[in-house]
Order: C-alpha cells, then sequence, then structure tokens
C-alpha cells in the first residue's frame, strides 16, 4: 500500500495464488465533494432570512475558516474511505473491503450475479470514470464499486462475467470483451414520437394546467399553488423530457455473456444481463401506439431494478429480441380468452384477459385500453396457486398465480375452475421439467 | 380424533415417481390445533362477554348488558367457523412437489416444487408448545410464495422439515 491505485499482492490462506487487491479510481474521493457545500445552498434555501443574517454577522476570516475546515474534513473523509476500500476479483467471488472503523468485507458469488452495469453520469463521463453495479439477489444495498477508470471498468466487467461464465481464472483476463452482436436500435425520432403518445405524458401536463389554477381561484394561496404546481410539472417533465434523456440511443445487442442494453443521452448506462436471469418477460401495449404497432418490453431479473428491455419497437422487432432473451419462445399468436361468464365477476375487462401455455412459457394477459402481456419461462416458476372467492365459486371460475423469482406474480384471472385445477397441475409439472433443459449457472462450463 | 396422524401419511406418500397427476395423499391437520384455537377463542371472548354484560348492566341498566350479546355472538359464530376453516386446512407430499390447500369461503391451493425450496422454517410460540404443535413454513425465491402448514405435531413437522430439505438439497434448482 503504497501509492495510490497500486496493486498489492495479498496470499491467499493457503497461498495456492495471490488474489490481487485493487484500489477505486484516484477521483473517487471527489464523489461526495458537493455534499457539504449541497447542505449549505439547502440550509440557506430552506431559510433564507435566516441565512443571509447569519452572512451577515460573519466576518470574512470566519468565512474563510469555516470553508477551510469544510474541505479539508470533506477531503479528509474522502480520501479515507477511498484509501480504506479494496476490491479484489479471486476464483469464485468478487471481495470488497470497506470501512475504517466498521469494516464491511462483502463476498459476491461470480455464478450467482444476476446483472452487471456499468453507469457514468455526466460528470463521471468528463472525468472518464465509470461505475460499476452488481445486482444480486437477497441484498437491498447494491454492491458498487465507484469509481474505475473507463477501460478499467469495462475490463472488470468482461472479467467478471467471463469467470462468472466459467472460464479458467487464467484465461479469464485475456478473454476479453465478448464480441457483441447488434440486436436493436431504436431512432431518437421514434422515442419521441412514442413518448408524444404515452397517456401519462399528457395526464400530468393536463393535471399541471388545470390543478394549480383551480386551487388559485379556490384558495388564493401562492404557497399551495406551488406546491402541487411544481410536482405536477416535474411529473410531466419526468415522464417525457427526462424520459427520452434516460432512453436515447438505446441499443440492445447480444453477446455470449448476456443481453447487453446501452442507453442514455447525458448519463450512459451499459447493463448486461447475463444468460438464463430473466425471470419473466412484459410486452406492454398502449393504446395510442396499437395503430402503429408498437409495443415496449420490460423484463424483470431477481435482484435488479432495471426492468426495460426496449422501451419502443415495433412489435415484429420486439417479439425477435424476446426470441434471443428467451431462447426458442415464440410469443403465441392467440390467447384463450376467459368463459363468457366471467363479465359476472369483471364487467368489461374480462375481455382484456387470456392466456396461453407452449413448451416453454406461460403466458398471460390483462388490460383492456392498456394491453400487457407476460411471458414466464416454465423453468423460472417457483409455485403456483389457485385462488378462488366465493362469488367466483359461485360462477364456476378461479385465478391462477404464478410466483416468480423477481417477486413477481403473473396471474391468468377468471379460468374456468376445472381449467384452472388442470392448469395448476400442470403448471407445477412443466415447472418441474422446464428446468432440467435450463442452462447451467455457468452458462460456458 | 385422528385426522393427521404421520404414521398413515407416512407410508402411502410419493410413490408415483415422475408422474405429475398421481392422486395427492391428502393429510388434515392435528385435533389439537382445533382444540387450540377453541380454547383461545374461549379465553378471549368469555371474559370479555362478562365484562361486557355486567359493567354497563351494573352502571348503567340493565338494558344494557346486551352489549354481552356482540362477543357472545361472536363466540357462537366463531366456534364452528373455527371448526369449518381447521377441516378446509390440509397438504399432500408428491413426489416431486408439496401441495396445500386451505380457505372454505377464499379457497387457495398452492403448489412447491420441492427443488425451488430456499429455507424450510419451523416455529412454535409457547401456547402452540403447551399443545405439542409446531408450523412449518417454506420458503422460495419469490416472496409470494405462501406455503405454510400451521399446525402439526413437533415430529410430524421435523419429519416434514427433514424430508422437504433433503428432496430441495436433490432437486435444487435456485432461481
Amino acid at each position: 500500500m503504497t501509492t495510490p491505485g497500486t496493486e498489492t499482492d495479498v496470499p491467499t490462506e493457503n497461498g495456492k495464488q495471490p488474489v490481487v487487491e485493487q484500489r477505486l479510481h484516484p477521483v473517487t474521493p471527489l464523489r461526495r465533494a458537493w455534499a457539504p457545500i449541497a447542505v449549505l445552498i439547502g440550509w440557506a434555501v430552506h431559510d433564507p432570512n435566516q441565512a443571509q443574517r447569519q452572512l451577515t454577522r460573519l466576518t470574512t476570516t470566519t468565512l474563510l475558516l469555516g470553508l477551510a475546515v469544510c474541505l479539508i474534513g470533506g477531503a479528509l473523509y474522502g480520501f479515507l474511505t477511498w484509501w480504506f476500500t479494496h476490491f479484489a476479483v479471486t476464483d469464485s467471488e468478487l471481495r470488497i473491503r470497506t470501512g475504517l472503523l466498521f469494516r464491511r468485507t462483502a463476498h459476491i458469488r461470480l455464478e450467482r450475479i444476476q446483472a452487471v452495469d456499468i453507469t457514468q453520469p455526466l460528470l463521471a463521463r468528463v472525468a472518464g470514470v465509470a461505475k460499476l453495479k452488481l445486482d444480486v439477489v437477497g441484498t437491498d444495498k447494491k454492491d458498487e464499486l465507484a469509481y474505475l477508470g473507463e477501460g478499467h471498468a469495462r475490463a472488470l466487467r468482461a472479467e467478471l462475467l467471463a469467470r462468472a461464465a466459467g472460464f479458467a481464472p487464467e484465461t479469464a483476463h485475456e478473454v476479453g470483451e465478448a464480441p457483441v452482436r447488434q440486436l436493436l436500435h431504436i431512432p431518437a425520432r421514434v422515442l419521441a414520437v412514442s413518448l408524444v403518445l404515452t397517456g401519462a405524458t399528457w395526464g400530468s401536463l393536463a393535471a399541471a394546467l388545470v390543478v394549480p389554477p383551480v386551487l388559485w381561484f379556490a384558495t388564493h394561496s401562492l404557497w399551495t399553488v406551488l406546491a402541487t404546481g411544481v410536482p405536477l410539472l416535474g411529473a410531466a417533465g419526468a415522464s417525457s423530457v427526462g424520459r427520452f434523456i434516460s432512453e436515447y440511443d438505446w441499443t440492445v445487442g447480444e453477446s455470449p455473456d448476456g443481453l447487453r442494453i446501452d442507453h442514455g443521452l447525458l448519463d450512459r448506462t451499459h447493463e448486461t444481463v447475463p444468460p438464463g436471469r430473466v425471470q419473466t418477460v412484459r410486452i406492454v401495449e398502449p393504446l395510442l401506439w396499437r395503430r402503429r404497432g408498437w409495443v415496449r418490453v420490460e423484463l424483470d431479473v431477481a435482484g435488479s431494478s432495471n426492468s426495460v428491455l426496449v422501451p419502443v419497437a415495433p412489435r415484429e422487432m420486439a417479439e425477435a429480441v424476446i426470441g434471443r432473451v428467451l431462447p426458442g419462445v415464440t410469443v403465441p399468436a392467440s390467447l384463450s380468452r376467459p368463459p363468457r361468464r366471467a363479465g359476472w365477476c369483471l364487467p368489461f375487462w374480462w375481455r382484456g384477459y387470456g392466456i396461453a401455455v407452449t413448451d416453454s412459457v406461460f403466458v398471460s394477459r390483462h388490460g383492456l385500453l392498456r394491453r400487457s402481456l407476460a411471458l414466464v419461462p416454465h423453468a423460472k416458476v417457483q409455485s403456483v396457486r389457485v385462488e378462488q372467492g366465493p362469488w367466483a365459486r359461485f360462477k364456476g371460475l378461479a385465478d391462477v398465480h404464478v410466483d416468480t423469482g423477481a417477486n413477481k406474480t403473473v396471474t391468468a384471472g377468471l379460468r374456468d375452475a376445472q381449467e384452472a385445477a388442470e392448469l395448476l397441475r400442470g403448471q407445477a409439472e412443466r415447472s418441474r421439467t422446464g428446468r432440467r433443459d435450463a442452462r447451467p449457472d455457468r452458462w460456458m462450463a | 380424533m385422528e385426522t393427521g396422524s404421520p404414521e398413515t401419511a407416512g407410508e402411502t406418500r410419493g410413490d408415483g415417481h415422475g408422474e405429475g397427476h398421481d392422486e395427492p395423499v391428502w393429510t388434515g391437520l392435528p385435533r389439537d390445533l382445533l382444540r387450540m384455537r377453541r380454547l383461545l377463542l374461549v379465553v378471549w371472548l368469555v371474559p370479555l362477554t362478562l365484562a361486557a354484560g355486567l359493567l354497563p348492566g351494573l352502571l348503567a341498566g340493565p338494558a344494557w348488558a346486551a352489549f354481552a350479546l356482540l362477543p357472545l355472538g361472536l363466540l357462537l359464530w366463531g366456534w364452528p367457523m373455527l371448526g369449518r376453516n381447521w377441516a378446509s386446512w390440509r397438504y399432500a407430499e408428491r413426489a416431486d412437489d408439496l401441495l396445500i390447500s386451505r380457505g372454505v369461503l377464499w379457497r387457495e391451493e398452492t403448489i412447491v416444487p420441492y427443488g425451488r425450496m430456499q429455507l424450510v422454517e419451523v416455529t412454535s410460540g409457547p401456547v402452540a408448545r403447551h399443545f405439542g404443535l409446531a408450523s412449518v413454513q417454506l420458503h422460495t425465491a419469490a416472496a409470494a410464495t405462501d406455503a405454510r402448514i400451521p399446525g402439526l405435531e413437533p415430529a410430524e413437522a421435523e419429519r416434514l422439515r427433514d424430508r422437504l430439505t433433503e428432496l430441495g438439497q436433490a432437486r435444487s434448482a435456485g432461481l
């Protein structure tokens, strides 16, 4: 441990092979440099009068002194957290050691990694650094390595994925980044049009234009108007401009070590989902997109918060991508509807329901205006349930729930009771056998 | 009385290997669970009935003692309801999965393949221990999985736990 950024060799307990411990990029201490300033600004905004009075009372010397203390304290804290953060990649795990007073060592098993993301906020892009985030099931706090050099982050991701795939540790360095084959790229124009055709944007915009004037007439209080208008405008902005910025230049690629999703205008994000991690795929079709035949594809990966696979694409292209994500899966064209008497349980909306079962997936659709079709591979089903309330039993109907590992439940609503019972037995059987031909956790081994 | 004896269930279980559609052998819950629940009902509601009857009756006048009818009604209604609910619970161990069926008005049937089991939990509180009962809960990677057997004889609960973990290891599939 001499100069910043050097690698230190620490022999393992059995002395087999040295584990190379590394440090994060030296700009890391600066990542929280803005925090004290933000606190000051927040305090000043929160109470402007008080802040002004305090400022006039302070002399230049005390101001400078305070600033210096803040700076030095912040710098010391940043430096120490950086100094005491190490990480190392071993044969089977990634170890992260952090903490000055309260030491914490995280051992992340590589074959259990659900997704690897490299994110680059705007400032990090300027500085040429990136954040590496690992999704593992069951942890609330995501382990991330922030920040690494841009090239280093990519190399590390490639190495982690190669080791997770089951390549021998000696060769994992040399495997390098797997070649990516581009599956889909979304033009900015299509994205913009799709966002214009999204109901949520217009809804919040309309609310932002209607609610504040009404409140003004009702209360004549500027604060209530601001307190409601600003969040509503913010929501409208987030669902239109915000989504455009984050979903700009959306590229989906395929490589041997998984699915690659790259996107972002200001903050770039590069997500990787290793093969066999997808628990559910949802095809969402908003009403206004239907005429153009566009759909949005979402996916659920256990332990990962990223959910969008394709923000907008023509149906055929989206289905082609789904065929790559869930190998051998075709989206069924026709679904079986619930029996007509389901209208007694759920008027109108029952028409949106439908299910299909193929060799590899369980498919269920719901929604009348905004259709949503969920596909669950049989191998990913954790448990199956049939539920029947008194009114549904009177009508001879039942709901079938299929639980997946991403804490999502796919429901086939209002099926015939006899059919639901058969579906329950059949689905349990399929989920058991479906696992046999699923790929191993180390998919290259 | 002997609805849920482990012997009868233990012999005939899981013969049809590989065949999922073999008729499941259902096992009910032990009668002690019903006795415990009814006792708890009585222990809570009888003093409540007395209090609701005596206090207003003595303080405000005899007519106010009618308040006692409320907990009394609850007691009289709850007694058979507990019986029906108890009778509705049953479970079956098949070759590859566990079936749990329950509910009178809102019926629910759950199937959990052994291979998906992440954790088997056996718990018993002080009252349940006094009655010689323990509950078994299965956890999979999906939090929505609601596989719980509320009251079993401890020996049966342990046997079930051991069998489930053993089968879970043999058929382990994880996520």
